[in-house]
């Protein structure tokens, strides 16, 4: 799947999909594609960013975001720090731009963060000389979800531009919704949400998609469902009346699928699953589900991102490219 | 002392008048008012090419003191307040302690009179302690020097304590100035709910959370026969209830400060904490609608809201970050730039919302240059274009969003109580 592209890489931060243009998308994907490879070796390691520190940065909990980030660095040879803030000096009162010049004091490259708060990468790039990678902030963007998970739909069903996606669920409190609205009407997709009333938020239409609150309008002609997790520790007073409820009239269940959706419609999540409540257990697991491919690729794609990140000051980065997959690491 | 303005364009809207001439100041009062006026005993100022009018009227600024002073001091305030070509500022009480006694108010007229600079016009708590529980002692508050009361920074909650409060306010002839927020429907809302709040998925406040409240307040007034004034008016809907209110004869007025009028929510895309405001910064379309309501006068006056917070308070996660700007330094050019360039008023039209209105609903005795008025007078050069940098700002905080912006006309000499207290040379 190479490409002709001749985007290169200029932006030191990568705060969101929003600001990205579709070539540069389509230059993120395309060098996971290589990275992908490099994953599937014996040794699955290249020295591309060697010497370079990396920081995860996560205020709020994580199990996939974080792990993905670290192994991607770690398989571009980088320095890895991890911060759980949960035990760190936030606990004593020390605010975030403290903490990151005095992490930055320590001379690190690039820095991933994830935080409760809207704006919290936008706030830290203004105060820190690293590069700053959003790795979800409170409900505005997941820019690495989105990525990975154009480069799944891409990876298998050949294309992006012109397929039907629907993406179900708390679409209020969702990162990944508007990450991935971004990058799927950027590439062309035809995008619609669905979710209770009360989950969707006003003049969504605006950012270029359909909203609906019925399930079978959503699930009728869609190619993919990307799937959110309802986000009970986001909603302070409850935005619809019950789980069980919430299960009845927006759960996906095979029955549903089979009465209305496409046979191989594909089914997405970004995790973690809630079993039973958006989706049921059979369809998480069934044939047409690339859940944990998705989960694959993060790693891909992230490596991507570091690589593209971590080379931004470089003219030749199609030259290193090339060179960094001719030398292939093996055992002395 | 006397002064002798020479050949300022004299704008009084409390007399009708817009007309070039001279103004004689002595023992603190207007002397004599127009034509050409000869006194060699006089300081003179030479005001060719500059407006001269009755010194601003701020009917809604934040002093942080007594409580906070290490945010700002009547004194910092005091002297921004010149610069920006206000006379008088009515200090919301919502200071630590507020101010919902005779001895606090006597205390910041007191240090009014210490400074020196501008007039201090308190304005006391409607409820005690700010606290929306029990009417705070009006009556005392009244006699101390308040023309108005207000929980300024809250909403009363209590439509039945607000009703109960607004008839014995105006039992005292007390102007009650209403902060209309249902704190039910702001909830944890950051910025306006519109497509932008959407984008930026930060916790929205719909137009509603004002509106409603706005509604009430308006019918309690009417039930309780009392002088109610809107705080920062923000939303279309609002200046809509508004006019009707007026049209059926409540006693109703309401103001809106400069940020509304220039900014809209598209601007927090930067996440800015400065545009950070309550009420906040709504859309294109709630701004052009109070900029149509302040031509036709359904809003009476332009106020400040000048909120002042530290940097270290202010550089934050949007989220934490407390709410409020300054604005008595940029109120002047924000509103020739925005309301007189783009046509919404001419001049006259802007001496009555910044200086007139605001003493004629406070029922004050300023905004005017009649002859035996209390010399408060701000001359300004209309086309004076300048920089607003950090090392310009009085405030002891500098937590506005329009440092570096290009402004359009400075004040350049403000004289209150008959005295001189600021006098730019050249900038």
């Amino acid at each position: 799947m190479s490409t002709k592209n001749t985007v290169k890489w200029t932006k030191k931060h990568l705060l969101g999909i929003e600001d990205l243009s579709a070539e540069e998308i389509q230059l993120i994907l395309d060098h996971a594609v290589g990275f992908k490879e490099v994953l599937e070796r014996p040794i699955p390691k290249v020295p591309t960013l060697r010497g370079k520190t990396i920081v995860n940065m996560f205020c709020e909990p994580s199990t996939r975001t974080r792990s993905s980030f670290e192994l991607a660095a770690k398989r571009l040879s980088a320095d890895t720090l991890n911060l759980a803030t949960a035990s760190s000096s936030f606990l004593k009162g020390e605010t975030l731009k403290d903490t990151a010049r005095n992490i930055e004091a320590m001379k690190v490259d690039m820095i991933v963060m994830r935080h409760a708060c809207p704006g919290a990468p936008h706030f830290l790039s203004g105060c820190v000389g690293a590069s700053v990678i959003n790795a979800g902030d409170g409900a505005h963007e997941h820019p690495t979800q989105a990525l990975l998970d154009v480069f799944t739909i891409r990876e298998k069903l050949g294309k992006v531009k012109g397929l039907k996606v629907s993406i179900i669920g708390d679409i209020a409190h969702s990162r990944v919704a508007r990450s991935n609205i971004w990058a799927l009407t950027k590439l062309g997709a035809k995008v619609t949400v669905c979710g209770p009333k009360t989950l969707i938020p006003v003049e969504i239409e605006k950012m270029g998609v359909r909203a609906t609150y019925d399930v079978k309008e959503a699930l009728s002609g869609a190619d993919v469902l990307n799937m959110l997790r309802i986000q009970l520790e986001r909603q302070k007073r409850p935005l619809f009346p019950s789980i069980r409820e919430y299960v009845r009239e927006f759960g996906i269940n095979s029955r549903l699928l089979e009465k209305h959706a496409k046979k191989e419609v594909m089914i997405m999540h970004p995790g973690p699953i809630n079993r039973g409540v958006e989706l049921s257990q059979d369809v998480a697991d069934g044939e047409y589900s690339v859940i944990l491919n998705q989960v694959t690729n993060g790693v891909a794609v992230r490596m991507a991102v570091l690589f593209l990140l971590g080379h931004v000051k470089k003219e030749q980065v199609g030259e290193q490219h090339k060179k960094m997959m001719k030398n292939k690491l093996t055992i002395p | 002392m006397k002064i002798l303005i020479k050949n300022g364009r004299i704008i009084d809207p409390s007399q009708g008048i817009d007309k070039t001439g001279d103004i004689l100041v002595e023992n603190g009062k207007i002397a004599q008012a127009g034509g050409s006026i000869k006194d060699k005993n006089a300081k003179t100022i030479l005001a060719k090419d500059k407006i001269v009018a009755p010194g601003f009227v701020d009917m809604h600024t934040h002093l942080r003191e007594p409580g906070r002073e290490e945010v700002e001091t009547i004194e910092t305030a005091l002297s921004a307040a010149v610069s920006g070509g206000f006379t008088t500022v009515s200090a919301m009480p919502n200071t630590e302690p507020p101010c919902d006694s005779q001895a606090h108010v006597k205390f910041l007229l007191e240090r009014a009179a210490e400074v020196k600079l501008a007039n201090i016009l308190p304005v006391g708590t409607i409820t005690k302690n700010r606290e929306g529980l029990e009417m705070s002692e009006m009556g005392e508050l009244r006699q101390a020097g308040c023309l108005a009361v207000s929980d300024d920074g809250d909403p009363v909650a209590d439509p039945g304590l607000m009703r109960i409060a607004m008839e014995y306010a105006s039992m005292v002839d007390l102007l009650v100035i209403s902060h209309c927020e249902d704190k039910a429907l702001s909830a944890e809302g950051v910025m306006h709910e519109g497509y932008w709040s959407t984008v930026l998925g930060l916790k929205p406040i719909p137009a509603e959370a004002e509106s409603t409240i706005v509604e009430r307040d308006i019918r309690l007034a009417g039930l309780a026969g009392a002088r109610l004034h809107i705080a920062h008016v923000s939303t279309a809907e609002s200046v809509e209830i508004i006019k009707n209110a007026k049209k059926e004869g409540v006693k109703v007025t309401a103001e809106v400060t400069p940020h509304h009028f220039t900014l809209s929510d598209e601007a927090l895309k930067t996440f800015d904490t400065n545009m950070k405001v309550s009420p906040p910064l709504r859309s294109a379309k709630d701004v052009q609608a109070l900029k149509e309501g302040i031509r036709d006068g359904t809003i009476d006056v332009i106020a400040t809201d000048h909120a002042p917070h530290l940097a270290n308070e202010k550089e934050k996660e949007f989220d934490y970050a407390p709410f409020g700007m300054i604005g008595l330094e940029t109120a002047l050019p924000l509103a020739v730039m925005k309301l007189v360039d783009e046509g919404y008023l001419d001049w006259p039209g802007l001496i009555r919302k910044l200086s007139t209105r605001p003493s004629e609903i406070l029922k004050y005795n300023r905004g005017s240059l009649e002859k035996g008025a209390p010399a408060d007078i701000v001359i300004i050069d209309p086309a004076k274009e300048w920089i607003y940098t950090r090392d310009r700002i009085r405030s002891r905080s500098s937590n506005s969003p329009f440092i570096g912006w290009r402004m359009k006309s400075a004040v350049t000499d403000v004289i209150v109580g008959g005295k001189i207290v600021l006098k730019t040379a050249g900038m």
